[in-house]
């Protein structure tokens, strides 16, 4: 571990916040409408916080439990057809999948978005070995056409502007690069990949939930272009994470609740779809993917990481990811729950990380299955000032940390038993916002400072001891 | 004995020695209580706000009429239901890419649901899971009974022991890819009209 360079997303946010008065605003604008939408469809629901709570405990239910509920789900997937596929790490899963294409000859693969796959960095080992691969999900197609990483885990090109995308596609499909209208982008895309689902050999999705009860597993998204790969070519291979697991199909009734509603502010993506075991005339393969998450698992700060359902709320409401732009954190992960999750790939790498954030709790506040964000952004800190990777500039803002915490009484005390590094906080990216992103709602700063003071009375008798182990 | 070499066992060896302590039950999901008022005009309002429309009609040939009505242009049309008899019939389709120049596709829905204005649709309603997708349009017929009031009921009603594929949509395919802007007919179905009709 640790032979990367360290990522700076301090420098790479001034960068993008720098760059012109567009691109940062706008980003800004658009995530925050989103985060409002969201609010009031949580608000629509009386029982929404009851429902978070249950699918937190569904999760937890599962993840104290994950051995057995993967092998009810190999049983059932395999006794409806499917090939389950397990793999340790991204090479055994880029294997397996390159060897399910060579062995039916299939030259062509069309892909929906998956952040697994990303993860794995499966496309580029598949083109080094002349697989023809294409983003079929408008977002990803950008991102692919401008070899640039997606930047939002929902919204995979959200920090581009339409005139990027006009000319994007002028240079790459040969549009008009005049014609910007988000209306002729998309028909020119559409008109564009139509042709590559019919021609793929394969289609590749992800996995938002995998059923145990069932052997099923549902993918969720708002084109249909995950269906289209896996209703056209005669091959479909899912690459589902270990931690997708859930019991039981009424599950999916509270999960199903909360994800559009918490990623997008609708009731649900305009496409949830239950495959289960091979469509009438296909073949269906299941590649089930550890990759660090068993690891994890024994993380006694961390494992609650594993809930997470990607549904992106803790970017979108994080003020510092607004601002940022999520190709600033340098990872495959970003916003809050990249900042929890990417140090568990990479320590050194991405030690920065957890001081790319004001800790004001607000990720924590919305996460549909109630990870404690802030709280582990705050433990890996302490991990990071534990192995020596200190945070690289001086750019300690005593004036935003007490900003935040509101009590400074509370906030020097806490400074005394914690490491120095709890006091960092990116202010520049605080300042002079039109959008305070600390009114968004009056009782968030209470409830963050709240879990701030809960975890520093917990901790006090430990004296600050970290309690993660890897 | 398995390999326990395999990644298979690596993997499961791996969770087993690092479960947390802490075990969690599974909770129990309650019955929410629910607004009392009828169904069907939340399925309408909130289909319409998914890019859907829905429409009374009181016989296969008002079906025929809005179909025509709807898609005046339309020369493939391939129908999956007893009422519409369509240009294609979606049993002779023998492989999906047979599917790419349909302009509109006809199926019916099991059920609706309110709360989001999706219905559920499975693989034996569509006969070939690539309609409902490489169709330029979709028109679902649903019996307005057959509505639930939220996805927990939705889950009660769903057999996935029984299809290989079953999907709720809601409304046409849609993306805000670029700069947060909607559009519909992203990938798949350029618009989806569900037409009330129960079954004959
Ligand atoms: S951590 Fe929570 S809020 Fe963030 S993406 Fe995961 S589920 Fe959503």
């Amino acid at each position: 571990m640790g032979s990367a360079k360290q990522v700076d997303p301090a420098v790479a946010a001034e960068q993008f916040i720098i760059r012109d008065k567009v691109h940062e605003p706008m980003h800004d604008r658009f995530l925050w409408a989103v985060m409002q939408r969201r609010d009031r469809e949580a608000a629509a629901i009386p029982e929404w916080e009851e429902l978070r709570e249950i699918a937190s405990q569904i999760k937890e239910h599962t993840l104290t439990h994950l051995d057995r509920y993967l092998e009810e789900f190999e049983a059932n997937a395999t006794r409806r057809g499917a090939h389950v596929h397990w793999a340790v790490d991204a090479a055994g899963h880029n294997e397996a999948v390159h060897s399910i294409l060579r062995d039916h000859g299939v030259t062509e693969l069309i892909k929906s978005k998956s952040m697994l796959q990303e993860e794995c960095g499966m496309t580029p080992y598949l083109e080094h070995r002349g697989v023809k691969v294409t983003e079929s999900d408008l977002g990803e197609r950008i991102q692919q056409l401008d070899h640039q990483p997606p930047s939002h885990i929902v919204f995979p090109a959200i920090h581009k502007t339409r005139q990027d995308v006009a000319q994007l596609f002028a240079r790459t499909i040969g549009t008009d690069p005049n014609h910007d209208d988000p209306h002729f982008l998309t028909e020119e895309m559409r008109n564009n990949a139509r042709p590559r689902f019919l021609a793929a050999g394969a289609g590749m999705t992800g996995g938002n939930f995998a059923i145990a009860e069932t052997g099923t597993f549902v993918v969720c998204t708002n084109e249909g272009n995950a269906d289209i790969g896996a209703a056209v070519p005669p091959l479909h291979i899912a690459s589902i994470g270990i931690e997708k697991m859930i019991p039981r199909v009424e599950d999916m009734g509270v999960f199903l609740r909360l994800l559009a509603r918490s990623a997008e502010g609708a009731p649900l993506t305009q496409y949830s779809s239950h495959f289960t075991g091979p469509r009438k005339g296909g073949e269906l393969h299941i590649v089930l993917v550890d990759n660090g998450r068993s690891r994890r698992l024994g993380m006694l700060d961390f494992w609650h990481s594993l809930k997470c359902i990607r549904c992106g709320a803790c970017m979108n409401t994080c003020p510092v990811y607004r601002r940022s732009g999520g190709l600033a954190y340098g990872a495959t992960y970003s916003g809050p729950i990249g900042v929890i999750l990417d140090p568990t790939f990479d320590e050194f790498k991405y030690s920065e990380l957890p001081f790319h954030s004001s800790l004001c709790g607000s990720c924590s506040d919305v996460c549909p299955v109630k990870i404690d964000i802030s709280d582990q952004i705050l433990k890996w800190r302490r991990v990071m000032a534990q192995k020596g990777y200190l945070p690289f500039a001086k750019r300690v803002s005593f004036a935003v940390a007490g900003h935040v915490f509101g009590h400074p009484e509370e906030y020097h005390a806490v400074e005394k038993i914690a490491e120095p590094a709890v006091a960092h906080a990116p202010h520049f990216l605080l300042y002079n916002r039109s959008l305070n992103p600390w009114t968004r709602d009056r009782e968030l700063p209470q409830l963050a400072r709240q879990t701030f003071r809960e975890w520093y009375l917990a901790n006090r008798s430990t004296h600050a001891k970290p309690e993660h182990r890897s | 004995m398995q390999n326990p070499n395999t990644d298979r066992e690596l993997i499961l060896n791996a969770i087993r020695q690092n479960l947390p302590q802490q075990q969690v039950e599974h909770p129990a999901i309650p019955v929410f209580a629910r607004p009392g008022r009828p169904l069907k005009p939340d399925f309408e309002r909130n289909l319409q706000e998914a890019g859907g429309a829905a429409h009374d009609l009181k016989s296969p040939a008002e079906v025929q009429a809005k179909l025509e009505a709807l898609h005046p242009g339309a020369k493939v049309v391939c129908s999956a239901v007893p009422e519409i008899s369509g240009t294609r019939r979606a049993e002779s389709v023998q492989d999906p890419h047979e599917l790419a120049d349909v302009d509109v596709g006809v199926v019916r829905a099991q059920f609706g649901v309110a709360e989001s204005g999706a219905v559920w649709l499975t693989q034996e309603d569509l006969v070939v899971d690539g309609l409902a997708f490489l169709s330029q349009h979709l028109i679902v017929l649903l019996d307005p009974e057959q509505i639930v009031p939220d996805m927990h009921e939705a889950y009660r009603r769903v057999q996935l022991n029984e299809t290989a594929y079953g999907c709720f949509m809601m409304g046409p395919s849609a993306t805000a890819d670029i700069e947060a802007t909607l559009v519909h007919g992203a990938q798949g179905v350029r618009s989806l009209n569900v037409f009330f009709l129960p079954p004959v």
